[in-house]
């Protein structure tokens, strides 16, 4: 059975639109990530599930129960806030109390509940500390800790990550996978980073501009991507797409670009659109080379990153490209190379934006 | 640091020092001086040492002053702390409506005492004031507010909590908004009731402000003067003469300013005590609360 249901949810702040025609399925115990810019309209989506903000049109269910009729407190929901929003005056066992207070658990099993939270998050010792008395680390636990005790059938969590320093960062994004298998619920995290979305969930929710861009695994999402938003939000950096003419011909895809240079795809012809297409390309997919050079270009950045060297360069006709060199990459601004495009890598987009991509990237 | 720069910065702050001293430390001074003596406002007058202070302690008017003034505090402070509070708990939101509301209760507190009372005096005149009218049409007789010896001490409460309200209902209002939105999402998804929201993460949020609004109204009303003065003359036979009154009467009526600097200063020690007295009692629950 699905876990969460968002049936045909839209909402308009004013006259300003913010989600247009929403709908979702999310699997038992899913992780799912909400990915995209500020304004995509995810954190609003996230308050209309949490029963925070009214939906105009729509229907949101939560395993077989219609809930967006019900108050946020009866929608067997946690959320983990954004700024944690602890609450000042209570010490860490208070705060994760609270709700359960207010829900008549009884209070051994509170305790209880309290306890066993507190030891899988490592908080026992601050149990009894005020939030003022704690680092930020340490409330987003107690913020997480108060989320668990409720036993919720699905998890909220609002950009958890994004007020925690890179370290802490890093390996708080290692124990929410951990902690993931040890809950038997659905997650939702909202997030504007693609790497903590590509990491944690089992499944990334694209959104802009008022609407899902495309739903898919991770590895889904950046080998296939469903648009040129979503082909140049998800990749770092992003990928570059390049005017080019389609070739006469038959099966595969060819391609020409401006200098006349032919890259020749795995995109199956009748499949694509008539017109000018946007041409694809990861950095992965396009290598510095002397010897079996498709095209030319002209060198205008080259960062090293250790492991390997990106290369910003120019085409013949003025577009741009970022190739990939090795880690010893020799070149300089101003340099002239050949580049070899791996033409099974590539992605072709239409006029409307809609990506068609060939057999390997799968 | 050099102790010449110490001087030099000493020169800035010396025409506020200078003024400070002249209207504020000297005649505290003075005041405390004039206290041990006998002197009136023509001629120098002679040391008595305490004698102002035990003539004051076995002077029954005064002693119903204090008294007086003890109750009307009493009377005012809850009443005005609760209510403005419901004010601005009412008023804490955005729109036209609010913003006139709040203008408007907080209108009275810009008036001056001498608007106040006369505005008062009608509303309470047993013939012809609206609260006697309004008795009348409910068939009772009306109140003699202001002759009455019981009833003229929750006058006087009345006027000022009406004239008062303003300024707490403000500080409340900056209170409440400083209580971040997303604790009250995080209660509304902890399932707390309007009750246990109210209790449990207003009230406590606005904790500094609810002591800081009771300290402030307490030290004011101890000093409560003109509403009295102006609107009963401290009448009937002394049921409404307040500290301040006490000591106006006794330096402006009587010329007796050595008595009047004496009766002043055993106001300042009381009102010192009672603040030193909340400010313990709070910082002390603090600490019980912060364990």
């Amino acid at each position: 059975m699905a876990s969460l249901e968002l049936k045909g949810v839209r909402k308009a702040f004013g006259s300003t639109p913010i989600l247009d025609d929403v709908s979702l399925s999310l699997e038992s115990r899913e992780f799912i990530a909400f990915l995209g810019p500020s304004g995509s309209g995810k954190s609003t989506l996230l308050r209309i599930i949490a029963g925070l903000e009214t939906a105009d049109a729509g229907e949101v269910w939560l395993e077989g129960r219609r809930i967006d009729t019900l108050p946020p407190g009866q929608r067997d929901i946690a959320m983990v806030f954004q700024h944690y929003a602890l609450y000042p005056h209570m010490s860490a066992r208070e705060n994760m109390a609270f709700g359960l207070r207010n829900a008549k658990v009884p209070s051994d099993e509170i305790d209880r509940r309290v306890m066993d939270a507190a030891g899988v998050l490592e908080i026992t010792p601050l149990l009894d500390r005020k939030p003022a008395e704690m680092s930020g680390g340490q409330r987003q636990r107690v913020a997480i800790g108060r989320a668990l005790v409720k036993q919720p059938k699905l998890f909220l969590l609002d950009e958890p990550l994004s007020n925690l320093d890179a370290a802490l960062r890093l390996r708080t994004r290692v124990e929410l996978a951990q902690l993931k298998q040890k809950v038997d619920a659905s997650v939702i995290m909202v997030t504007h980073d693609q790497a903590e979305a590509m990491t944690l969930a089992d499944r990334i929710v694209v959104m802009n501009d008022r609407r899902i861009q495309q739903v898919g695994a991770p590895m889904e999402i950046y080998s296939r991507p469903a648009n040129t938003f979503v082909a140049q939000f998800v990749g770092s950096p992003a990928m570059t797409l390049i005017q080019v003419k389609l070739s006469d011909g038959h099966g595969a895809a060819q391609v020409k670009l401006g200098d006349g240079s032919v890259v020749q795809t795995t995109i199956p012809r009748d499949t694509l659109p008539s017109g000018d297409l946007r041409l694809g390309l990861r950095p992965e997919g396009v290598r510095v080379a002397d010897g079996a050079a498709t095209t030319r270009a002209k060198v205008e950045l080259v960062e090293r990153l250790g492991e390997r060297a990106l290369v910003y360069a120019r085409l013949a006709d003025g577009q741009p490209i970022t190739a990939e060199d090795s880690a010893y990459s020799r070149l300089a601004i101003g340099d002239e190379v050949g580049l070899a495009i791996d033409g099974a890598a590539a992605h072709l987009f239409g006029l409307d934006g809609t990506g068609h991509h060939g057999t390997a990237a799968a | 640091m050099t102790a010449q720069r110490d001087w030099r910065g000493l020169l800035f702050v010396a025409p506020f020092l200078a003024l400070y001293s002249l209207i504020l430390v000297f005649p505290l001074l003075r005041g405390l001086w004039l206290s041990f003596n006998q002197v009136d406002l023509f001629g120098a007058g002679h040391f008595v040492g305490f004698g102002n202070y035990s003539r004051l302690l076995h002077d029954p008017v005064f002693g119903t002053s204090l008294v007086n003034t003890f109750e009307v505090t009493l009377m005012i402070v809850p009443v005005l702390t609760v209510i403005s509070l419901l004010l601005a708990l009412a008023l804490n939101r955005a729109g036209k409506g609010a913003a006139i509301l709040r203008g408007i209760f907080f209108a009275s507190a810009v008036l001056s005492v001498t608007i106040v009372t006369l505005i008062w005096r009608f509303m309470l005149a047993p013939d012809a004031g609206l609260l006697g009218e309004a008795w009348k049409a409910l068939g009772w007789e009306p109140l003699p507010f202001l002759s009455d010896p019981h009833l003229v001490l929750p006058a006087l409460a009345i006027t000022t909590i009406w004239w008062s309200v303003g300024f707490p209902m403000l500080l409340f209002l900056a209170g409440l908004q400083q209580i971040p939105e997303d604790m009250y999402e995080a209660a509304a998804l902890d399932n707390a009731s309007g009750w246990t929201t109210f209790w449990r993460i207003t009230v406590p949020a606005l904790r500094r402000t609810l002591i800081l609004v009771i300290m402030l109204q307490t030290a004011a009303q101890l000093q409560l003067f003109g509403q009295s003065q102006l609107l009963t003359a401290g009448g009937p036979s002394g049921a409404s003469r307040t500290a301040v009154l006490f000591l106006f009467e006794s330096a402006f009526g009587r010329w007796e300013l050595g008595y009047a600097s004496a009766a002043a200063e055993i106001l300042f020690l009381i009102i010192l005590a009672v603040t030193l007295t909340q400010y313990w009692a709070t910082s002390r629950s603090e600490a019980g609360h912060g364990r």
